[in-house]
């Protein structure tokens, strides 16, 4: 039994078959990629997962509870955090306002009206939020506005914010998207550090080879809607289904 | 029978007003996605230029009318409009009996040029600001337009009489087989109704029929797209601009004789009107006009007397009722599309 | 200090000896003097100085924080007040029972409304909250006339029952509203030469109410909820996939910023018991959201900075007449005078509304931060020129300042 448990997803849009009966099994600890040509239906799996699409069929659990119906917030309080495609932080706020919000988002649960208490006084959350943004390296960019950080940066706080939140599953979309190889090289290594110390389960919607074959264990191949195969690396590199599937379009 | 069509005429005037109202907004705010508080002023203006032709129709000079004396014998000073002097009895009389109609004429360059100088000189820069800027520039400038007519033409209302032929009501309810004066209606407001009619459907064919049009209603589709085609989508959306405010202004010009318009009469009207957009759905034009002839008549037929009876009050308020539940129910209103105004 | 921090406490210290001092400095220029007209140290003015405020201050909660744009917020002051002289006619003259049932009762409204409106956001809030805020003006203008007076507004009578204290006074008046037998409208004079302070009791009691209200937002504003609220600004969707619920927040920020609207309403009444539903016309909203943009949306300070200015230029212009106008150009030749007196004539007196508007617009247009950027804006030049001068290198980019 996997901790996230996919059964037999529909999903139209209109005339479009977007899923077709999609299963899909991540374990407790791995790192499970989720690849495809583009319009393979990736996105909308991950919208399905965070509760921001709600399918016409099938069933989605987490940990043996109910996922689907629920909404983002609720699901993200069952443990399960998502970095989006294009960094979505708070630019408004500071980058250690961003990172005190999943603090509190954690203590707190969902909300909680706390009006009367200084954010200072929060001893314990500011220490923890200083030693995250530590680890990704942030920690003397803390006064400034999130906005005005780099894309990478903004990728680093975003994944901080996550990881803040310690979720037993990772959710990422093409983490990678855009960036320059060093920085995509940075971001492997972090999330190999992140795999190995922390034991979060990831699911990983990825373009990028490179980054697929350096972090999955398993590899899930997506193509118009509908699951392919579903395999370790090494087998599925070669496989002449995936090449078909990706090569496929081009021989037409 | 006859009081539910008595109602129902009653609510077209009104609803003919709502509709070309929110017509307007929903032209402006799905072309350039500008949320205009101003545009209730525009319907003001157009009621003022009605009301200034009016006047200036109405100026006068004294002469000596040799036909008839006082009671010393003097001659006495008759009242005459310039327009009589200059054009004779027939004209000037019929100029200043018809100074509403006339005023049509009029209204269109007019409520041309203020709505292209307000986009030109005002809204323009606000494209790319926040809604909640646009909202409150465009109430500002409500505020002050309203002011300004106000500093002109006072606090008060000002009667402005449709042509004495139109003066009278027409007994609609002989014409369906009714008791002759069972269902009487104004002519003026049957003509309302169907100068609205004409202009909305002019509206709607200039839309569907001309290159114009079809680039426009691309454009409130997906503006991105069609400025990516090459298409200065802006300099057309100022056009747009224009005509929204031109349709405001005839829709308050021909409002004068049914209602004595005051400064604040475009306010009054204005946020209805958005409710009626609210309500016909953010950026449908067909929506905004089914929303506001409903809502007009709703609101006749709540003011029938045995509905006040039975619940005081809600001739006041069916209009903000309706729109709550249907925001509730259906979120983007009874026509709206997906993705409009959603953050 | 009171487990503010320093910045916070020296703004705080600020505004209490600004509100403490008020009546001194408000009234600058000597009685007999021809500026004596600008001077607003009477107490009405001083008092409506305090009450718009706090309503500013409370709005500023709401729109500031989250960015949610209430049309609407007029209609809380108007419950408010209407609880307020009902509680003068029913129960006692005492305002400390008006001032907590108008809290309460705008707090239970807000709640019942801001529970609908706050289901949609952007554009669509604005104009939920404008439909009931015009419905419950409507209604009170209407059929609700025999709780809030119609027309005539809501009115103290003498055969209103009081339960507790008097019903009428000794010389069979009207008793006027107190605290504890302190009565509202008491005034003590300070004539010192040419200068006369007027210190009023009314002015103080509604000095202290802002400020415990003041303070309480300051400590709202730097709290875990203060942060929430302007996640909710920044960025909602971010919001709801770190596992917070917003509505809680937005709502708990809108009934906030009601009960605010309502204790000013109390406030209002308490002062000069009589409750009109003009208050809640839409324009009155209109008015306070001008204040909040024009001290500075989001700030501490602004929302009273922007109270301050429209609350003692409505004042001043508006009592402005073509006599007094006659009287500043009197030193031109009569040609100029007249034509200075016609320009500045529709801007002044019964045109104060169309000032307001060119204030309004001028103020969204340039300075969409209000007063407070501007401030930011002039002091950052200074501070630029100083560094400049003294021979340091042209720095890189300007670190930007945190959020405040």
């Amino acid at each position: 039994m996997g901790i996230l448990e996919v059964q037999n997803i529909n999903k139209r849009f209109g005339g479009l078959q977007a899923l077709g009966n999609v299963n899909l099994e991540v374990q407790e600890g791995s790192c499970h990629a989720i690849i495809g040509p583009n319009g393979a239906g990736k996105s909308t799996l991950l919208n399905v997962l965070v509760g921001k699409l709600i399918p016409d069929t099938g069933s989605v659990t987490f940990e043996e509870k109910n996922v689907l119906g629920r909404k983002p917030h609720e699901i993200n309080q069952m443990g399960i955090s998502r970095v989006f495609q294009t960094p979505e932080i708070f630019g408004d706020l500071t980058v250690m306002e961003n990172m005190l919000i999943p603090c509190l988002a954690r203590r707190d649960g969902s909300y909680s009206l706390k009006a009367f208490i200084s954010i200072p006084s929060e001893k314990a959350l500011n220490t923890e939020a200083e030693e995250m943004l530590d680890e990704v390296n942030m920690l003397e960019k803390r006064d400034m506005q999130a906005s005005s950080l780099s894309r990478g940066d903004k990728r680093r706080l975003e994944m901080a914010m996550c990881l803040v939140q310690q979720p037993r599953l990772l959710l990422l979309d093409e983490p990678t998207a855009g960036m320059a190889r060093a920085d995509t090289n940075n971001t492997i290594e972090l999330l190999k550090e992140i795999k190995d110390k922390r034991n979060i389960t990831m699911a990983i919607i990825e373009h990028d080879m490179h980054v697929v074959f350096s972090l999955a264990d398993r590899i899930t191949v997506l193509a118009q809607g509908t699951p392919l195969v579903e395999d370790t690396p090494e087998n599925i590199k070669g496989h002449p289904k995936v090449r078909e599937a990706y090569l496929g379009e081009a021989q037409v | 029978m006859e009081s539910i069509i008595l109602q129902l005429l009653n609510g077209l005037d009104k609803g003919s007003a709502y509709a070309l109202i929110a017509l307007g907004l929903t032209l402006i705010f799905g072309t350039l996605g500008v949320v205009n508080f101003a545009h209730g002023a525009l319907f003001m203006m157009g009621a003022f230029i009605a009301v200034t032709l009016n006047m200036l129709f109405g100026i006068s000079f004294e002469v000596e009318d040799p036909t008839r004396t006082d009671f010393l014998g003097n001659v006495m000073m008759v009242d005459t409009p310039y327009v009589v002097y200059w054009f004779g009895e027939g004209v000037g009389n019929w100029l200043i009996d018809w100074s509403v109609p006339i005023s049509v004429v009029v209204a269109i360059p007019v409520m041309a040029l203020i709505g292209i100088a307000m986009e030109r000189g005002l809204i323009r820069f606000f494209y790319k600001r926040p809604h909640a800027d646009q909202i409150l520039v465009t109430f500002g400038l409500a505020i002050v337009l309203q002011e300004i007519i106000k500093a002109f033409y006072g606090a008060n209302p000002i009667p402005t009489p449709a042509p004495e032929a139109f003066v009278g009501s027409f007994d609609v309810g002989q014409l369906l087989g009714f008791d002759p004066f069972a269902v009487m209606y104004p002519y003026w407001r049957l003509v309302y109704f169907f100068f609205a009619a004409l202009i909305i459907g002019l509206v709607f064919a200039f839309l569907q029929f001309t290159t114009f049009g079809m680039v426009v209603r691309a454009g409130m589709a997906d503006r991105e797209t069609v400025g990516l085609l090459g298409i200065d989508i802006d300099k057309r959306f100022v056009t747009m601009f224009a005509i929204a405010a031109i349709v405001a202004g005839l829709a308050g010009v021909m409002y004068t004789p049914i209602l004595s318009p005051n400064y604040h009469i475009g306010m009054d009207f204005l946020v209805l009107s958005f409710v009626v957009v609210v309500v016909g759905g953010m950026g449908s034009l067909p929506g905004a006009v089914a929303a506001g002839f409903l809502l007009g008549i709703l609101q006749s037929f709540a003011s029938m007397s045995w509905i006040i009876e039975l619940i005081p009050g809600i001739n006041q308020v069916v209009i903000y009722l309706v729109a709550i539940v249907i925001l509730l129910t259906r979120p983007r209103g009874l026509m709206g599309r997906k993705g409009v105004m959603e953050e | 200090m009171l487990g503010l921090n320093a910045k916070d406490a020296r703004l705080y210290i600020i505004v209490l000896v600004m509100l403490i001092f008020a009546p001194f400095f408000l009234n600058p220029f000597p009685e007999t003097s021809g500026l004596a007209q600008f001077n607003a140290g009477y107490p009405d003015m001083m008092q409506r100085l305090v009450i718009f405020g706090l309503f500013a201050v409370g709005f500023n909660i709401l729109f500031g924080l989250t960015g949610y744009l209430s049309f609407g917020h007029a209609a809380f002051l108007g419950v408010g007040s209407y609880a307020g002289v009902w509680m003068f006619k029913l129960l006692t003259m005492n305002v400390l029972p008006a001032l907590i049932v108008s809290t309460i009762a705008a707090g239970l409204f807000s709640l019942l409304i801001g529970y609908i409106s706050l289901r949609r956001s952007g554009i669509y809030f604005s104009i939920l909250t404008l439909a009931f805020a015009q419905m419950c003006y409507s209604l009170a203008y209407s059929v609700l006339t025999p709780i809030t007076g119609g027309e005539t507004g809501l009115q103290l009578a003498l055969d209103d029952p009081r339960i507790i204290g008097t019903q009428q006074t000794a010389e069979g008046n009207i008793p006027v509203p107190h605290l504890f037998g302190l009565p509202m409208n008491s005034n003590t004079t300070l004539d010192l030469g040419a200068w006369s302070f007027t210190f009023s009791v009314g002015y103080y009691f509604a000095a202290v109410i802002f400020a415990l209200a003041f303070y309480f937002t300051i400590r709202l504003f730097r709290s875990p909820f203060g942060l929430m609220l302007r996640a909710v600004k920044s960025n909602q969707s971010r919001m709801s996939y770190t596992g917070l619920n917003a509505r809680p927040y937005t709502l708990a920020a809108f009934v906030i910023s009601g009960m605010f609207a309502g204790l000013a309403g109390g406030l209002m009444v308490s002062m000069d018991p009589l409750a009109g539903a003009e208050r809640m016309l839409w324009t009155a909203s209109g008015e306070v959201v001008l204040m909040t943009i024009l001290g500075g949306v989001g700030t501490l300070i602004g929302p009273i900075l922007g109270a301050g200015v429209i609350t003692y230029l409505e004042a001043i212009v508006s009592t402005i007449n073509s006599t007094i106008l006659h009287e500043w150009f009197s030193g031109l030749p009569d040609g100029l005078e007249n034509f200075m007196v016609n320009i500045l004539y529709p801007f002044v007196g019964k045109g104060w509304h169309l000032t307001l508007g060119l204030v309004f617009m001028t103020v969204v247009i340039f300075l969409p931060g209000g007063i407070v950027e501007g401030g930011r804006r002039i002091y950052g030049l200074f501070s630029r020129k100083r560094r400049q001068s003294d021979a340091t290198p042209p720095n890189a980019a300007a670190q930007p300042g945190p959020g405040e």
